[in-house]
């Protein structure tokens, strides 16, 4: 066949061909740099862990295992530990966990148990979303100028009638370990909110049928029956909201008071590893950069573990209701 | 028996009856507890938004009136105060972070778009894909003060504070943001449309150019312009990339050249003891959330379907 049956007669146009060798030599260069691309991302992880590791290594020979459990950092002395930034991260994470979870699982459930016409429920959804929008040092802003006032009253009755009791052990001077942790609560419940809500809707709407057909409550079924269902779905929300809880920064570095010091009390002032490395890095000389780098490696270590183990219970969770991929 | 005598035997055989009560009532225990909590979610959920209210409050209040007040121009040109001096404004901190995000957008988003092609179309099941699809999800957990750490050490050991240290530091965060979107939008284009392409010869290549891109391409924008949001906002990268600067971006040398930005302008003013100052960190404030929400406003409205 010489001449292509669907070429109108006298007409040039070569649109039926085969691909010429530029296009074939376009596809493959293009798929090349696609490839690359791909391949940035784990380049960039490993160029990560590998310039800390590099800028570390110095105060990793020098102090060893000794600056997890060290508490003074003092750069006169060159003696450096990271104690007190270590509990305060995780006491300040857990309580913004706790408070975040609480409230973050409440508005999922209020979001997809049809508490609310979903119309209303979307513009709710918004203003959730909207909370997630807010800069981190506008919240710490807001933490200086009307949380702290507001919480110093109660924090001072507190005190006086229970300053027995270890979690009001001090006065709120200032900033301190509360307004840091209900900030921290604020900033971590849009991420907790959205992947709960990601949970309970992926259950099949035959479940909740299932359960209001055996007669129960509303929260019955929520309790019994939706809770349970999503659960690992709500267990990798709050892990991965904890994730995001650890490595906060400025709004901490604002409200926690940067103190180097481990206590109990929630009117204390105290310090994370984040707000550590915002406040002192700016003016670090060369020995304190490389404690500081140190600091940094063991951000990066806990941040990691928490944020594979909550992506690996949220896969599993995915893999359960959708099947294996 | 008579038929009448059956049925009369039958209404009072059932009038004896009681009937079990199916309804529920309003004093029993189970439902007591469920209006209990039915309550308490409202009160949580109404709890919730309160911060948000306030925060919104207090950015209208005391960033509004400086902002929307008669000296808008200066507010929005003027350079920094220092001390006890009156008046001021936050110009070179509005256009600083200007100029990083679109470093930070310039360098993330091509990159960030070819990756995302990689992980949805030529190699969706490879180990690479895997690998680098896993790795994307934890560096969206990445504490954002370690990127600037990252490009502190590679960066600015060598050149010195600069727009371009600040603006890669901001590129870090949002790659992983702009890659998993992509990804999210590009796989979503229907397999019958890659079908035709593929079915009059086009190569793969092409196929993504002239089909998968411009359908996907509501979906990426969303996830750029949110990624873009979310750069904005960011300050603890800038910390120490960027550092800060009372005047104008002069040139964009990548050398010694510090930049001014809107969150370090807030973060530096909040804890001064002057008065004007603090007003300024409010209205920074405020125009950073206008900035904020642009970007998010538009990404809804660059995502929905066009009817």
């Amino acid at each position: 066949m010489a001449k292509n049956p669907f070429q109108q007669a006298g007409s040039s146009s070569t649109i039926t061909r085969p691909p010429s060798g530029g296009e074939l030599t376009a596809d493959s260069l293009f798929r090349g740099m696609a490839y690359a691309a791909a391949a940035v991302i784990v380049l960039l992880v490993l160029a990560i862990l590998w310039e800390l590791g590099r800028e570390a290594a110095p105060a990793v020979a020098k102090y060893g295992l000794g600056f997890w459990y060290g508490t003074t950092w003092d750069v006169n002395k060159e003696q450096f530990g990271v104690l007190p930034e270590i509990w305060g991260t995780l006491y300040s994470s857990l309580l913004a966990l706790f408070l975040g979870g609480v409230f973050g699982i409440a508005i999922a459930i209020f979001l997809t148990q049809d508490f609310i016409h979903h119309r209303l429920a979307l513009v709710f959804r918004t203003i959730i979303e909207l909370l997630a929008a807010i800069p981190s040092v506008v919240y710490g802003l807001w933490g200086i100028y009307v949380l702290i006032p507001l919480l110093r009253p109660a924090a001072d009755w507190l005190h006086d009638q229970l300053g027995w009791f270890p979690l009001f052990g001090t006065s709120l001077s200032g900033p301190g370990m509360a307004p840091a942790a209900l900030v921290l609560a604020i900033m971590i419940l849009p991420t907790v909110a959205a992947i709960s809500v990601d949970a309970f809707r992926r259950i099949p709407y035959k479940v909740k049928e299932a359960a209001y057909g055996m007669g129960t409550t509303k929260w019955e079924a929520i309790l019994k029956v939706m809770l349970p269902t999503a659960s690992s779905g709500i267990l990798a929300a709050l892990v991965l909201g904890f994730g995001r809880a650890l490595g906060e920064t400025m709004a901490l570095a604002m409200l926690i008071g940067n103190a180097n010091q481990i206590s109990w009390s929630l009117f204390a002032p105290a310090n994370t590893l984040a707000s550590l490395l915002a406040s002192s890095f700016p003016e670090a000389g060369t020995v304190e950069v490389q404690a500081l780098m140190y600091a940094a490696l063991v951000l990066l270590l806990i941040t990691f573990i928490v944020n594979v183990v909550g992506l690996g219970v949220q896969q599993y969770t995915v893999r359960k209701f959708e099947g294996k991929k | 028996m008579s038929d009448i005598e059956a049925t009369a035997a039958a209404v009072a055989e059932e009038a004896a009856f009681v009937r079990p009560n199916l309804q529920r009532q309003m004093w029993e225990g189970r439902a007591v507890k469920n209006n209990i909590l039915t309550t308490l979610t409202w009160i949580i959920a109404i709890l919730a938004a309160i911060p948000l209210i306030s925060v919104i409050y207090m950015l209208l209040i005391r960033g509004g009136t400086r902002l929307f007040g008669s000296d808008i121009i200066e507010v929005l040109t003027a350079l920094p105060p220092a001390g006890f001096e009156m008046g001021g404004g936050i110009g070179p901190a509005i256009i600083g972070t200007l100029v990083m995000v679109a470093i930070a957008t310039a360098t993330s988003v091509p990159f960030g778009i070819m990756a995302a092609i990689y992980l949805a179309i030529l190699g969706p099941t490879s180990k690479l894909a895997g690998t680098s699809r896993f790795l994307a999800k934890v560096l969206t957990g990445f504490p954002s003060i370690l990127a600037g750490v990252f490009v502190y050490a590679v960066l600015v050991v060598n050149f010195g504070y600069s727009p371009w240290a600040g603006g890669v530091a901001l590129a870090v965060l949002m790659l992983p943001t702009v890659v998993l979107a992509a990804e999210e939008a590009i796989a979503q284009v229907p397999q019958r449309m890659k079908d035709a392409a593929f079915g009059i010869g086009c190569t793969r290549t092409q196929v993504i150019w002239k089909v998968v891109l411009p359908t996907g391409l509501p979906g990426i924008l969303t996830g750029v312009m949110l990624a873009i949001a979310g750069a904005a906002g960011e300050s603890a990268p800038l910390l120490f990339t960027a550092l800060f600067s009372n005047y104008y971006l002069e040139s964009l040398t990548a050398v010694n050249n510090p930049t001014a930005s809107l969150s370090i302008l807030i973060y530096n003013f909040s804890g001064m003891p002057f008065e004007n100052q603090i007003e300024l960190a409010w209205t920074a404030s405020l125009v950073l959330v206008l900035i904020v929400l642009v970007f998010n406003i538009l990404a809804r409205l660059v995502g929905q379907p066009k009817v």
